[in-house]
């Protein structure tokens, strides 16, 4: 658990591990009647064989996730899927991240980190009681700057404030990644566009098989229509229609209701059974 | 002196179109052991058929034939398991009246002998007897043959070289083996089960099959040879195209491969007993005239809808799909538009598409494929209302393991090159067939480049030579 509704889960996985670079997911299913649930690789140590994916319960198939122990299993795994990030030396990176973003921004900030560039780390959080893994960022970050929106912790506001005073005191910024919800990574391509600062960000659209199979994850980026299965996950955060992903992803939401009703039912109902 | 065969064929008893647009159940019901018997004794059991030549994988078809007119159907199943490991699933979806049915010589004057039936027909009673044919093997040769795909292609060449002696290991990027045949044809053309059935019968001949494994991520196809001695790609088509219209990425699109997936693989016409979910469209367009656009316009007529339409550039008689397919979307109350071409869609103010515009197609001189070429019409605009639209016309080839293979030839676009009468590629060792070499086809025709692929296999295995 590493917040409120928010899960970090190690998985055997020992091909995926030896193969996964940061930037890459994974598909999982849970059990025969489960949908495939893309996941982004959170960590990997190959010399374990070990994956870690994290997420957050807000549907019933991530809420069923959640409701596995240490030791049971997952019925598929499917990985590495995507391209990896782009890992050089740019000079100045700024890694932005949101919510459950941060976990998935742990290992490009190493990566880069350990690639030579500077990293300076904006994490927003709805409130002090979210904020995630700040040691283990601040670890792997030259700079980190945490903000929440009500100002209960660190600076108040939201990311994308923290990440114009970092440009406009002069910090000479090469690339900025951002990953988390849609909105926050539309706000910071926005911002940054003007100063004409390259803006990688991390796309999430529904997804099927995940490898290219199908079009579910279709975006548009600069007027083109790409996978982000396969041409993605990662994006030129200036060309990406936000909006576009934003309607897509609320295509099923009243069967994902409809899901997660029954599933709440079903279990209140063991549980009257159990007690 | 045989007796002169009936002019028509025995008819295959189906479900009744008004009951079947409401399940997915199969649609027709097969032959029963008399049914079988009196239509093989139509087969005038040629001295040089000309049957077999239509047949992609040679099936030797006088003989099950002749075998099922004297009753001795044991011996008709193991004749075809000879030269075909898939009986149950091609004579459920082989195109026949353009293969062996339509080089039957009875079809010159009558109806040509319904092999396809029969094929089937025997297929299935040999799957419900408590033993099933077992296939002859070669002995051991000690040579290892991976596989890439457990797709029509990839199970004939496994059944193959398991057949000849090799050891052999499928791999499927899925969760689920069969390909096309699992994902993409719906459970009321061909049941899970058979499919299911038959990808049983090739892994008890010894093959080894493994699935969530995509080869060109977790692993490349030169590391394969470090544990295999010769490799066979049949990664089939994969990406979807679409025309790159207007209002394509509304919501309420779907390209035919994820709808077919939704509903086939995950199971979303079971939705909410399946987690899966799938846009349930009242009014719904099909693009396209091939089997898949069928498959999709009678899918989405059973998850509901009022009206499925098919809307295809050219005429009837230019409709790429199986005639059965045809006849059934006709029977079950399907809309055809021909020689109408989607234009542009409109969307609603949350994106989901509403309204299709679409140009009136008249038909020119034929073109490359000898069909008619479609010509749009001037000023010839309309609209059709829709709430769902199903793009189905074709997939280009699967770029991950061309892409992540340096040195494998490809084409320009971007499928495998590989010799048509050996399945070779560019790199020694490495063998391809079915839709990653030639685009969108049909399953037998994979199948075909498949048993092609792996006699040349075993040759290679066996001298080396490339």
């Amino acid at each position: 658990m590493l917040g409120p509704g928010i899960k970090r889960f190690e998985l055997d996985a020992r091909d995926i591990a030896r193969k996964a670079l940061p930037g890459q997911f994974v598909v999982l299913r849970i059990r025969e009647e489960g949908e495939r649930i893309p996941l982004t690789i959170a960590d990997t140590r190959p010399d374990d064989g070990v994956i870690a994916i994290v997420f957050q319960e807000v549907g019933k198939s991530t809420k069923l996730l959640g409701t596995l122990e240490k030791g049971d299993s997952i019925l598929d795994v499917i990985g590495p899927l995507g391209n990896p990030s782009e890992i050089e030396k740019f000079g100045t990176v700024v890694c932005v991240a949101g919510g459950v973003g941060t976990p998935e921004i742990l290992p490009l900030a190493r990566a880069l980190t350990q690639a030579g560039n500077k990293v300076i780390t904006i994490l927003g959080f709805r409130n002090k009681d979210l904020i995630l893994m700040e040691p283990e960022m601040k670890a792997v970050s030259s700079e980190l700057i945490v903000t929440t929106d009500d100002g209960s912790n660190g600076t108040k506001g939201f990311v994308t404030d923290a990440l114009k005073q970092v440009i406009e005191r002069g910090t000479k910024v090469d690339r900025v990644i951002a990953v988390g919800p849609v909105i926050m990574m539309k706000m910071v391509s926005k911002l940054t566009e003007p100063h004409a600062i390259p803006t990688i960000v991390s796309l999430n659209p529904i997804m099927l098989d995940g490898t290219g199979m199908c079009g579910a994850c279709r975006v548009n980026v600069g007027g083109e229509t790409k996978l982000a299965c396969v041409d993605g996950p990662e994006f030129d955060g200036h060309k990406v229609d936000f909006d576009l992903l934003m309607q897509r992803l609320k295509i099923y939401l009243p069967q994902e209701k409809e899901s997660l009703e029954l599933f709440k039912k079903t279990c209140e109902h063991q549980g009257e059974n159990d007690a | 002196m045989m007796p002169k065969p009936s002019p028509k064929r025995i008819p295959m008893r189906a479900q009744k179109p008004e009951k079947r647009r409401y399940n997915f159940d199969e649609v027709p019901f097969g032959y029963s052991p008399e049914e079988a018997m009196a239509e093989a004794q139509r087969c005038l059991q040629c001295k040089k058929p000309s049957c077999i030549k239509g047949c992609p994988v040679e099936v030797d078809i006088p003989g099950f034939i002749g075998k099922i007119a004297e009753g001795d159907f044991w011996e008709a199943a193991k004749i075809m398991k000879r030269t075909n490991v898939l009986p149950a699933i091609c004579g459920r979806v082989c195109p026949q009246e353009i293969q062996c049915e339509g080089s039957c010589v009875l079809g010159r004057k009558m109806e040509p002998v319904g092999i396809g039936n029969l094929e089937r027909f025997i297929a299935d009673w040999e799957a419900e007897q408590a033993e099933c044919v077992k296939c002859e093997k070669r002995p051991p040769t000690g040579k290892k043959v991976a596989v890439v795909g457990a797709g029509p292609a990839g199970l004939t060449v496994a059944g193959d070289c398991i057949k000849l002696g090799h050891q052999v290991t499928v791999f499927e990027a899925l969760h689920k083996p069969g390909g096309v045949l699992a994902y993409g044809i719906p459970e009321f053309r061909l049941p899970k089960a058979i499919v299911q059935r038959e990808v049983d019968f090739i892994r008890s001949m010894g093959v080894k099959l493994v699935t969530d494994e995509v080869i060109g991520k977790s692993r490349s196809i030169e590391e394969l040879f470090s544990e295999f001695d010769a490799v066979f790609i049949g990664t089939g088509a994969g990406r979807p195209w679409f025309m790159g219209i207007p209002g394509e990425n509304s919501l309420g699109v779907y390209s035919a491969n994820e709808y077919l997936t939704r509903s086939n693989l995950m199971k979303a016409y079971l939705f909410p007993k399946y987690d899966t979910p799938i846009v349930k469209g009242k009014h719904v367009a099909v693009i396209g005239g091939g089997n898949v656009a069928m498959d999709s316009a009678r899918t989405a007529l059973r998850l509901g809808a009022k009206e499925s339409m098919i809307v295809y550039r050219r005429s009837r008689k230019e409709l790429p799909a199986r005639a059965a397919e045809i006849h059934h979307a006709e029977e079950e109350g399907i809309v055809f538009n021909f020689l109408t071409l989607p234009k542009r869609y409109v969307a609603d103010k949350d994106g989901w598409v509403r309204e299709m515009e679409c140009l009136r197609m008249r038909l020119g001189e034929p073109d490359a494929s000898g069909r008619r070429r479609p010509i749009p019409i001037e000023g010839s605009e309309f609209r059709i209302p829709v709430d769902m639209v199903i793009v189905a016309i074709g997939n280009s080839p699967n770029p991950l393991i061309p892409g992540s293979t340096p040195g494998l030839e490809t084409g320009k676009h971007g499928n495998i090159v590989a010799d048509p009468k050996t399945g070779r590629t560019s790199k020694k060792g490495i063998f391809a067939g079915g839709d990653i070499v030639t685009g969108t086809a049909t399953v037998i025709l994979a199948m075909g480049a498949g048993r092609i692929a792996a006699n040349s296999i075993d040759e290679y295995l066996k001298t080396g030579e490339w």
